[in-house]
């Protein structure tokens, strides 16, 4: 009877039961000691994973929620990024930066919102695609944006936090993506998320409840590119530099995948699917160490497809993970943490 | 009794098919006002007209003395006119409760910047939030609908989903309500069902209904007057028993008896 609901406001509070507050808890517990439990490497494992949760939750909010389409997400993730490298030069500090990056991402995401209140599907993929392709060639032709070279990114000053430099940044990280993931959430619970949710269902019915289309779609748009305003900030905060290839169309392909893996409309799925990808992403660039098979992939790749081989074999896989989601897993990996949450409740029947 | 609701000439064309010609008709308040006519008659585009989805090519449509006409339809929506669809347009990826929760839509006024609050029981957002459950829950409770409360819509029975469909445009508390053939594809005791529910959102809610309906045993039970058209056009306006025994609404629905079919009745 652990479900039983008696009041509203169990509908919209942050946590269903005591049980879901205790394993929030472990796993906030264990990420505030993470830093002291790892090497420097796994941070940066987890600097990349959190700014792709951030990009995955505003991406999911789009797709999953809004059933809007874009894959030009790393020209929102590349105007975040050189907002923030621009401001810090200037001395602003971060967390001025951090916003303004934001908010200029999410004024572009406005304003590429607007071609979708005429264009559906394909024909706004290849609009969305045209933006972020245009973003990185616009700014690789700007001398004052480091061009083609890119440029450093100043460090922060955190020396108040009292821990070195990687370990503060992880902290500061860390807690944006916490914010991210409740703003996320919360915005879903809301009205706001639930008009979303009728466009993508339904659009003539939300616009016969009341719903203002236009108004709701740039929302979409706006509140997606902020959030890929955000990870582009942190990004190139941890990076240390950045430059136009960084933000390719096959990054913008790559959170796409993330989202669909990870379980499309579904805030879990966005942090599961980010967490996986990143982590296989890293885990497949050391195919060829695997005895027997690495050589073998790494022969074929070399032999069928592009010389440089391992890279290839990394997508190969990735494509292959994505067509079997697709095929049997429709949630994602969302849908694999349901049936496995539903299996100990019954545990042991 | 005030008329709630007048249309005057309105014409609706599709490139060179007229739609609609020439439709005028007035709806009093509170009264169950049924809009009948045989297949492609235009009485799903009349509803489109006046719920915004069309934009008429003449007249106008008077709600509470404001012309509807260039308005969008969340704008008419917040006006206080709700509707159904003939085909179902749910929010079928939805529980029923956010298919209702949608319903107050317009209700509702938490923005982007006060969702934070959500997870504060007592702050703004979260109070809004409560208290227009509490309005979906007493729909809930009038149509029924408990047990489909928290599944998903597409999970649904077919009648179940009209009822959540009704639910919702009686959500957003409107003075007019448009049905779309709520009984079509109903079985017989859900379409008795729905003739009370619609009985009961007139006489308990005060709201007012147009309805388009090809059951006509339902029309003559429920309806207080009716409109019959027929290519757009108006056959007949009026009284139930007028209409439906008038000979050009009767020739409309049953064909006309030709030569030829006298004729080959006789051999």
């Amino acid at each position: 009877m652990r479900d039983l609901k008696t009041d509203y406001f169990e509908d919209i509070q942050l946590f269903r039961n005591k049980v879901q507050l205790f394993w929030c808890v472990v796993l906030l517990l264990f990420l505030f000691s993470y830093p002291f439990l790892v090497k420097a490497y796994y941070l940066t494992v987890f600097n990349l994973m959190a700014v792709n949760i951030i990009v995955a939750l505003g991406l999911n909010l789009l797709i999953g929620n809004t059933g809007q389409i874009s894959l030009g997400h790393a020209g929102f993730v590349a105007i975040g990024a050189y907002t923030t490298v621009l401001l810090l030069k200037s001395g602003v500090p971060f967390i001025v930066a951090l916003i303004a990056a934001a908010i200029a991402a999410g004024f572009f995401g406005l304003l590429l919102g607007i071609p979708s209140l005429k264009l559906e599907g394909p024909y706004l993929a290849i609009a969305t695609l045209a933006f972020g392709l245009a973003v990185t060639i616009i700014i690789g032709r700007m001398d004052f944006l480091g061009g083609r070279m890119g440029f450093s990114v100043p460090k922060i000053n955190l020396t108040w936090t009292g821990l070195n430099y990687d370990r503060s940044l992880y902290y500061v990280i860390l807690i944006i993506t916490i914010i991210s993931v409740f703003v996320a959430r919360n915005i879903l619970k809301s009205r706001i998320g639930r008009s979303f949710q009728a466009i993508r269902d339904s659009d003539i019915a939300a616009s016969a409840i009341g719903v203002n289309i236009t108004r709701y779609k740039l929302y979409s748009f706006a509140i997606s590119a902020f959030y890929a305003g955000v990870a582009g900030s942190l990004w190139a905060l941890y990076l240390g530099f950045i430059n136009p290839t960084l933000f390719t169309f096959i990054l913008s392909i790559n959170f796409l995948a993330i989202v669909v893996i990870g379980g499309l409309g579904f805030i879990t799925g966005s942090i599961l699917g980010a967490v996986v990808m990143t982590y296989l992403n890293l885990q497949l660039q050391n195919v060829p160490d695997i005895p027997v098979i690495g050589p073998l992939l790494q022969q074929f790749s070399e032999a069928f497809m592009m010389p440089t081989g391992i890279t290839n074999i990394s997508w190969v896989l990735t494509g292959l993970i994505l067509i079997l989601i697709v095929l049997f897993e429709p949630l994602g990996l969302y849908g694999i943490w349901l049936r496995i949450r539903i299996y100990w409740k019954r545990w042991p029947f | 009794m005030g008329q709630l609701f007048q249309v005057h000439n309105l014409t609706k064309r599709f490139g060179g098919l007229t739609a609609i010609n020439n439709l005028t008709f007035e709806v009093e308040e509170k009264e169950i006002f049924s809009i009948i006519g045989p297949n492609g008659a235009g009485k799903s585009t009349v509803f489109n007209c006046i719920n915004g989805l069309y934009k008429p090519e003449e007249g106008t449509m008077l709600f509470k003395k404001q012309d509807l006409v260039g308005k969008r339809p969340d704008q008419i929506a917040s006006l206080g006119i709700a509707r159904t669809f003939q085909n179902l347009e749910l929010f079928a990826n939805m529980t029923t409760l956010d298919n209702l929760m949608l319903g107050r839509h317009k209700a509702m006024k938490a923005g982007i910047f006060s969702i934070a609050g959500l997870s504060i029981r007592r702050s703004p957002a979260a109070r809004e939030e409560m208290a227009n459950r509490r309005k979906v829950e007493e729909i809930i409770d009038f149509l029924e609908l408990e047990s489909a409360r928290d599944v998903y819509v597409a999970n649904l029975p077919y009648g179940k989903q009209k009822l959540v469909e009704l639910g919702r445009a009686l959500a957003m508390e409107p003075e007019l309500i448009l049905l779309d053939e709520p009984a079509a594809g109903l079985t017989q005791e859900e379409k008795e069902e729905m003739i009370y529910s619609i009985r009961d959102i007139r006489d308990l809610l005060g709201i007012t209904v147009i309805l388009i309906e090809h059951n006509m045993q339902m029309v003559k039970y429920i309806s207080d007057r009716i409109l019959a058209i027929n290519f757009g056009k108006m056959i007949t306006c009026g009284d139930v028993e007028d209409v439906l025994n008038h000979p050009e609404v009767i020739s409309a629905y049953l064909g006309e008896e030709t030569e030829e079919d006298v004729n080959t009745i006789n051999e």
